[in-house]
């Protein structure tokens, strides 16, 4: 029995909601808007005499005025938000104004500290870039119905391409760590806050700046080179180009913010008693994750810097004629590229490692090994990039090496496998939502990485790169896996994020429909490619429209599926809400503890861990951690949660875990 | 103030039917016997029905490795997939939580060090193998038809090898023979029976040329050479030539076919194009491993003419 109940003491409720005049979403907006339009006249203002790559500045092709516009909007947008309040008030030596902890429905349009807000901002974030992304994919499809009849011109759909592609691999390198990994790991951890509440809160607010400024590339023309962005095709594009260069450096200082975070929180602010040995196994993956986003992130901002440099101040990075060499875009983006892939497996691994115990009523099968593959993949990804140029011509000495790494990474990735079906050995299955999402993730994503291994050999990789085969791959990977693990995730944690659960019929329709047109639509699309056609094409083979229309009308079904989610999310959570139980999965996790709706500092005392959330068939394991129950007297202001002595006063130590 | 839930069912079951359950050998059995009899007719039915089929086809030697490694990797795959598979649905079946009865929980197994071990182990062995015998193909038939660079390391045995220039640009492939006065054609025409180095350029962005029955594909990068081998067999045909690398609007449309001809067929189309084309050849740039363009193509130009104030400056075919 557990009792929801107010915390004593003096809670936020108490003071008044921040008004209109403070600063939210319309005052980012008011901030980006003003920010580009100084951005642009100084653009303008600089550079209307160069020629540029595509024509002269007067005939409207300025990429100075767009860049600097971009740029300028994006700091004027964080300026909006309050997320430079802090450090600019540090800078000039003035103690910042004290923060209001905002209360209300308007807190999730504003910068605030408590992670659990950022983390449903993100939930909305996430959304809304996916179902974007997701309206392009139905133009592409619906586009290669025919070989030979056009709904749209190449140069658009060329440009959806590209859209589609780096919208859906910006929102899936935070897909999880977002909205799941920025709530819930503090909670697992026994934390009651990140490390640093304002960075996090920022890379939410530079993630929306990202999505903005990828979608400006629509109106400014697109960009023809598809989400990998090569040179010399990147240095002749026009404007649009601008936008995805900028784009990705935004989202890049985003991934960049998030990770720092979660890395620093999960090493530094453990509970008590909270080992190593002790954490979840999603807390394990966010930390590879984490790893991989603040380390190999800075390379793809450096290689979008280059980009912009080449195309407005005349260097020479990407320019082979004056020096510089295309091949090192290709090189740059791929070693960020390739683990940023692994940035979108490894959350996956985490959510269903975590589901499963609950959902068979066992331990996890292989901890350590589990852990361990995490760890090794994240290592490993920094190894494997040349696969992705195996015929750029590269020295041939590199091939067999890069295809050893490539296939030896493929040995942690399995340990999933070994993790998941030994948990499954005996245990006592219950087909609840999460758990049918969890295991529709190990499905797919074994097709995904076994044909992986295909493009990782090297003979047979001179049919398949470039063809729709890659495209397959990569669809059953990040989608079947990374998407399918977050709706687990979603369902599962719904209940304790928002106190309330999705409908039940609608999510198992919702399932079922994207499980099977999921399938429907990608796995037509490794024959495709295996039968010649290349990738980002908008006319093919005529003897190959069968296999293409199959898949469009199923990726029609699929997204129907999307819609029945969505009518789920918003009836359910807003229309028609219904109270959840307090721990409706019957998990043992330490997250599960916390009242709902949890309370500003996530626990009153700093719990003490006494075990590993795990100890399903244990009648005598003691419970995960000992939280006690002393009462506080009444109205006693407790000191500020993000004070230097955050918990000491509940003698559970803070920030040494 | 906040409670840990109490989660029921913590303890094991012991029933009757729970003591027969737990013959872990019996399951490990079933499992292994479903899974091999599944695994042998699937893998064998798919290496003697779909393997002289599978891309890319069998018209050049290196084509036909590719074939056999497709083959070699799918009927190592399979077994482990069913595995997986024949697994799961076991467990899904066999294990599952008895409807309407209290929760339960299973057996507290946290690991098995010999069934860790032997998957590690298992997978390691496997994937080193898959590793060797992909080097093995691709050092086999000279570098299996992908792109090696400028200096390829894996060279066909033959001594005779025919040099074809492949040429990229927005967005149409054309094709120069040296060896026949350096003429430049659209169409590619080929020998059987022949090693060919097809050496792949561009003229300005990143193509890749597929030329997807003879196995070969080769970026095509901007001042660049890319070496990619392939020796043909002695069948004669057509066969396509597509883009694989995206290069702008129209690379879709950068598709061609080829043909394949007898030698002596060959011989009389080259001899042939050579004197047509004499014409034309000389007003060519001289044929060299790479192409840059006129430094001040403000007229759109390759090609240096007088009016390029720099058109003193040979930038190419030195």
């Amino acid at each position: 029995m557990t009792i929801v109940a107010e915390s004593p003491v003096v809670t936020v409720t108490d003071e008044p909601r921040q008004g209109w005049l403070s600063q939210h979403l319309g005052t980012a907006v008011i901030g980006a808007v003003g920010g580009y339009l100084l951005g642009h006249w100084a653009g303008n203002l600089i550079a209307s005499g160069y020629p540029t790559v595509t024509g002269t500045a007067a005939n409207g092709a300025n990429d100075v005025a767009v860049v600097l516009g971009l740029s300028f909007g994006v700091f004027g947008w964080l300026l909006g938000i309050g997320a430079l309040n802090y450090p600019l008030a540090k800078l000039v030596g003035r103690e910042p104004l004290a923060e209001r902890p905002s209360v209300g429905w308007s807190r999730y349009f504003r910068f605030t500290l408590d992670h659990k807000v950022v983390g449903l901002q993100y939930v909305i974030g996430v959304l809304m870039f996916f179902f974007t992304g997701g309206l392009l994919a139905m133009a592409i499809r619906t586009e290669l119905l025919s070989p030979t009849t056009h709904i749209i011109g190449p140069g658009t759909y060329i440009a959806i391409v590209g859209e589609h592609g780096t919208i859906m691999m910006m929102m899936a390198s935070s897909l999880v760590l977002g909205p799941l990994g920025n709530y819930l790991v503090p909670l697992m951890i026994g934390a009651r806050r990140v490390a640093f509440p304002r960075i996090e809160a920022a890379s939410f607010w530079v993630f929306v700046a990202g999505y903005l400024v990828i979608l400006t590339a629509l109106p400014l023309g697109g960009f023809p080179t598809g989400w990998t962005g090569y040179a010399p095709l990147q240095t002749q594009a026009t404007l649009g180009m601008d936008a995805y260069l900028v784009g990705f450096a935004v989202i890049g200082l985003g991934m960049i913010l998030a990770g720092f975070n979660m890395a620093v929180t999960i090493i530094n602010y453990r509970a008590p008693g909270m080992t190593w040995g002790r954490i979840p196994i999603f807390v394990w993956s966010m930390l590879a994750t984490a790893a991989l986003l603040t380390l190999a992130t800075p390379v793809l901002f450096v290689a979008g810097l280059f980009g912009v440099l080449d195309r407005t101040a005349q260097t020479a990075f990407f320019v082979n004629e004056h020096g510089g060499n295309a091949f090192l875009w290709q090189n740059l983006f791929w070693f960020f590229g390739h683990p940023e892939v692994y940035i979108m497996a490894l959350p996956g691994f985490g959510i269903v490692g975590e589901i499963l115990p609950v959902f068979t009523r066992k331990p996890l099968f292989g901890y350590r090994v589990g852990a361990a593959g995490m760890i090794g993949v994240s290592l490993l990804s920094f190894f494997v990039w040349q696969h992705h140029l195996f015929q750029s011509g590269i020295n041939p000495d590199m091939r067999p090496l890069f295809m050893l790494t490539t296939e030896l990474i493929s040995i942690p990735t399995g340990f999933i496998y070994l993790v998941g079906m030994g948990t499954l050995w005996r245990a006592k299955i219950r087909f609840e939502v999460p758990m049918l999402f969890a295991l529709a993730m190990y499905f797919n994503f074994l097709i995904g990485g076994v044909t992986g291994v295909y493009l990782s050999d090297v003979p047979v990789n001179v049919t398949l790169h470039g063809s729709f085969f890659v495209l397959a791959h990569f669809h059953y990977t990040i989608m079947g896996g990374l998407v399918f693990a977050f709706f687990a995730g979603l369902y599962y944690w719904m209940p304790k994020m928002t106190g309330r659960s999705l409908n039940k019929t609608l999510a198992l329709w919702h399932f079922w429909i994207m499980f099977i047109f999921f399938n429907l639509t990608f796995f037509p699309l490794f024959l495709v490619g295996l039968l010649g056609q290349p990738r980002r094409v908008f006319e093919y083979a005529p003897h190959l429209q069968m296999l293409n229309d199959l898949s469009t009308v199923s990726a029609y079904l699929l997204a129907a599926s999307m819609i029945i989610f969505i009518v789920n999310f918003v009836w359910s959570l807003y229309i028609e809400p219904k109270a959840a139980p307090e721990n409706p999965w019957d998990s043992k996790g330490l997250e599960w503890a916390t009242a709902t709706p949890v309370p500003f500092h996530n626990f009153d005392r700093i719990p003490l861990v006494l075990t590993d959330p795990y100890r399903y068939g244990e009648p005598d394991a003691p419970p995960v951690a000992q939280i006690t129950e002393v009462p506080l007297p009444p109205r006693v202001r407790e000191p500020d949660p993000l004070g230097s002595d955050a918990g000491g006063v509940t003698g559970g130590g803070s920030a040494d875990g | 103030m906040t409670a840990l839930p109490e989660t029921p069912g913590a303890a094991p079951d012991t029933s009757p039917a729970a003591a027969a359950d737990r013959s872990d050998s019996g399951h490990g059995r079933r499992i292994f016997a479903i899974w091999l009899v599944v695994a042998v007719v699937i893998d064998v039915l798919f290496v003697f029905l779909a393997g002289p089929h599978l891309p890319p086809g069998a018209m050049t030697q290196n084509a036909r490795s590719q074939q056999i490694d497709f083959t070699v990797i799918t009927a190592t795959a399979l077994p482990v997939i069913l595995f997986v598979w024949v697994y799961f649905a076991y467990a899904l079946i066999v294990w599952r939580h008895p409807k309407g009865e209290p929760l339960t929980d299973g057996p507290p197994l946290r690991g098995h060090f010999r069934i860790q071990a032997s998957w590690i182990a298992v997978t390691t062995v496997i994937v080193m193998a898959m590793f060797v015998y992909g080097t093995v193909e691709l050092i086999g038939p000279a570098g299996a038809g992908g792109g090696e660079g400028p200096a390829p390391i894996w060279t066909p045995a033959s001594s005779n090898v025919l040099v074809i220039q492949v040429i990229g640009q927005q967005w149409r492939w054309t094709y120069r023979y040296p060896s026949f006065g350096g003429f430049e054609t659209d169409q590619l025409v080929i020998p059987n029976d022949t090693a060919i180095a097809f050496h792949v350029t561009s003229l300005d962005v990143i193509h890749s040329f597929w030329a997807y029955q003879l196995g070969v594909k080769s970026d095509a990068n901007p001042g660049s050479d890319n070496v990619a081998f392939t020796t043909t067999g002695s069948a004669t045909g057509t066969f396509i030539v597509r883009c694989a690398e995206l290069c702008g609007i129209w690379h879709a449309d950068m598709t061609t076919s080829g043909v394949v001809l007898s030698k002596s067929a060959f011989e009389r189309w080259a001899t042939l194009t050579e004197v047509k084309q004499a014409a034309a050849t000389a007003l060519l740039p001289k044929f060299a491993w790479s192409y840059t363009p006129d430094a001040n193509g403000a007229d759109g130009g390759y090609y240096p003419d007088s009016k390029d104030p720099y058109s003193s400056v040979q930038t190419y075919g030195s």
